[in-house]
């Protein structure tokens, strides 16, 4: 009996041997787009994969969210099981490459061009030590406007251009009974929203020192104190229920027409999209008053490890498909964020997502593209979340004016370096 | 082996005893063999995990853990946060919502589920029927209770809103929005989930006590307050223990209540140390800052539950 047992496991693992020995057809991936539009993006790519003769295995998350996927990478990553991808964020990949557990896609990089299709500021996060470490797969900007056009036109506003005609607008909302901003007072919705305050009142220039060189001195002059001033103002024109309302419920306050105006990221789209609203009729996507030609992004990355050698054919086939034009436009069509390679054609994205696409190359070219610090594109998370504490002790009062938000700002980022 | 064989050849009147001792000596060992599986588990686990902790906080370890010993820099930030109260530190306001959330929770669960108990004991009708009900939040995970509550305090959805619509527009409470008062709305939801659980132990408790001593103090006058305080409450001192220590354990682990109810207050005024933890270890890539936090918050609760059970064990063989 036992005798047999042995026999059948060495002819097993003799068989498991002689399966290694070819290419490992299969795709690993840990990613956390689970829900409606986000999954049937990605299905897009399952079906390019399949074409080649690629299976798809997703990594199965608890719990949903970023944290619970980042949480299971970094358990699967210790224990030597590396996923083929893995969906990341900005210094994510940084930590894990300088840890030294991603692999090298230099080589498919070179064929297919990605040095000159993916913006310079992007290429910050996906090469590592000059070698390809990541695919990205998008470009979100955060520092848009959505505004309910039905409201707006009962208000008879037209485009701000400046952080004080934005003011007046508010104001003139707030006359005629609508709720002027909607915020949901979780902290990094507050320092998204300050990430575009600092552009608009310190200008390109400033954002970059400050922001994404954390330059002591910029940190601590009289224009981010002037910034958070503005964020004060801003603040007088959300409702006194706003603490921790989620993004979402804020962008239905928008699309309701309870509110005017959002300032978020353009994944507000897609909740203007789920629920059937055009760009241009129904609602109104603007640059954040005295930021258009910058865009401050971020951008989901297929973080790709170092696989064995007999699933470095798959891998090579997810990153080339990532990049691919046809999947950065049907993909970013759904998503609301824009390709992550500037030569793609913008034939069938709404206004909303042309606009953003002519923004990025212009940003890109002009050198205004800058990483969105609360996004954690600017600085490492230990930094970015302090930034946000911040932030948000200053929207919601725990730090009482701006000189004081400044020296707390400088000693937080000081302290997390 | 051979020594065993030479001994029965030698004494052949005691050959039986071998066996015997064999077969008890496997009894009296059984129960460590058992055990010793869950027990290596425990070690390792529970114990070397904690000294593992408590090594990484003198590392720099960020990301991934470290090994190379740096000092007890984590330490030295925890310190200084300790007392930057104006504007709140984080860990500042982790350890006073501490003791605050602490204090009244084990208080408030403690009193309400005695007195709940003392309620339910007087022989009532429908105590069958009573009893489920106040025991029932507990069957419940923190998570249920945390968002059942977040909507029932938002203003804007739950009981602010309600009472506006019936007509009382005075009304106002808007704790859960509130940075100096959301502590307290996480004390509501926690005390609302333990409470009928404490009352559950208490009326145990009641049920085991000699009706004779009842009788007894009643014939010699006693009132009822006296009958409780002098008699009952007493002889409930091991109910009390194991209640404390319930709570106490639920109260340091609420992580979850916190993290449903208020997704961490206006700006993180909500947080208690395990959120912090959590918060600096896995999400801001700080690890070494994650485990000293984690230690510290090992050595208060063992500097609290330690004299504690210490003085309470000692004292029982009396």
């Amino acid at each position: 009996m036992l005798r047999k047992l042995l026999i059948g496991t060495a002819l097993g693992s003799g068989l498991a041997f002689a399966a290694h020995a070819q290419d490992v057809k299969e795709v690993e991936m840990l990613h956390w787009w689970t829900s409606g539009g986000e999954a049937a993006a990605l299905n897009v790519l399952k079906e390019d994969l399949a074409k080649q003769g690629f299976a798809w295995k997703d990594v199965p998350v608890a719990g949903g969210g970023g944290d619970a996927a980042m949480t299971a990478l970094k358990a699967m990553v210790a224990a030597g099981n590396y996923p083929t991808a893995s969906q990341m964020l900005g210094y994510t990949v940084l930590d894990y490459a300088a840890a030294g557990v991603m692999g090298d896609l230099t080589e498919t990089a070179v064929k297919e061009g990605w040095d000159k299709s993916v913006p310079a500021a992007l290429q910050k996060f996906s090469v590592y030590d000059g070698k390809w470490v990541a695919a990205p797969v998008n470009v979100h900007s955060v520092n848009w406007l959505w505004i309910n056009k039905a409201v707006m036109d009962k208000i008879g506003g037209t485009e701000p251009k400046t952080f004080d005609e934005f003011i007046a607008l508010l104001d003139k909302a707030k006359a005629a009974g609508v709720i002027p901003l909607a915020l949901g007072g979780q902290n990094w919705q507050e320092a998204t929203m300050f990430d575009s305050v600092v552009l608009s009142t310190g200008g390109p220039e400033f954002y970059k020192k400050a922001f994404n060189d954390l330059d002591e001195e910029q940190l601590k002059s009289d224009t981010m104190k002037k910034s958070f001033d503005n964020l004060a103002k801003l603040v007088t024109y959300v409702d006194p229920n706003f603490s921790g309302r989620d993004w979402n419920l804020a962008t239905a306050m928008v699309i309701k027409g309870d509110a005017l105006v959002q300032v978020m990221g353009d994944w507000a789209k897609g909740e203007f999209n789920a629920a059937k609203k055009t760009p241009g009729t129904d609602f109104l996507c603007y640059r954040f008053p005295g930021t258009d030609g910058s865009v401050v992004y971020n951008s989901d990355m297929f973080g790709m490890f170092d696989v064995p050698e007999d699933r470095k054919a798959a891998q090579v086939a997810l990153a080339t498909a990532t990049l691919s034009k046809s999947f950065q436009s049907a993909f970013n069509v759904v998503k609301g964020s824009v390709p992550a390679r500037t030569d793609v054609p913008d034939t069938d994205f709404d206004a909303c997502g042309k606009k953003g696409m002519a923004d990025l190359k212009a940003a890109n070219e002009g050198g205004t593209l800058f990483g969105s610090l609360a996004q954690g594109y600017g600085a490492p998370p230990a930094v970015a979340n302090a930034y946000k504490d911040v932030v948000s002790k200053f929207v919601h009062g725990q730090i009482k004016t701006s000189d004081e938000a400044v020296t707390q700002l400088v000693n937080a980022i000081e302290d997390a370096k | 082996m051979t020594t065993v064989t030479t001994q029965i050849k030698l004494t052949p009147e005691h050959s039986a005893r071998p066996g015997v001792s064999m077969r008890s000596r496997l009894q009296d060992a059984l129960p460590k063999i058992v055990l010793a599986p869950s027990f290596a588990i425990t070690v390792v686990f529970v114990y070397g995990f904690i000294l593992w902790t408590v090594y990484l906080s003198f590392t720099n370890s960020k990301t991934f853990p470290s090994y190379a010993l740096t000092g007890p820099r984590a330490y030295q930030r925890l310190w200084r946060w300790t007392f930057e109260s104006d504007p709140p530190s984080s860990w500042y306001t982790s350890i006073i919502n501490m003791g605050i959330f602490g204090f009244l929770y084990i208080f408030i669960c403690l009193a309400l589920g005695l007195f709940l108990a003392i309620l339910l004991d007087q022989k009532i009708r429908g105590e069958g029927m009573l009893r489920p009900i106040y025991l029932y939040p507990m069957a419940l995970s923190f998570i249920v209770t945390g968002v059942a509550w977040k909507w029932f305090l938002d203003p804007g959805l739950g009981l602010e809103q309600t009472l506006h619509q019936w007509g009382w527009t005075s009304f106002h409470f808007d704790w859960i929005k509130n940075k100096d008062f959301v502590i307290y709305t996480v004390v509501i939801a926690g005390v609302w989930q333990a409470s009928g659980f404490i009352m559950a132990m208490f009326l145990a408790g009641l049920r085991g006590i000699d009706g004779e001593i009842m009788k007894a103090a009643q014939i010699d006058g006693a009132t009822t307050f006296q009958l409780y305080r002098r008699i009952v409450i007493p002889l409930l001192r091991p109910i009390f223990l194991s209640a404390f220590i319930v709570l106490a354990h639920l109260a340091i682990k609420s992580y979850d209540l916190v993290v449903a109810l208020t997704s961490g207050g206006p700006g993180g005024s909500a947080w208690l140390p395990s959120n912090f933890m959590y918060e600096y270890t896995f999400k801001r890539n700080e690890m070494a800052v994650g485990s000293a936090s984690a230690v510290i918050m090992l050595m208060t609760i063992t500097a609290i539950i330690v004299p504690y059970l210490y003085s309470e064990l000692r004292e029982r063989p009396r």
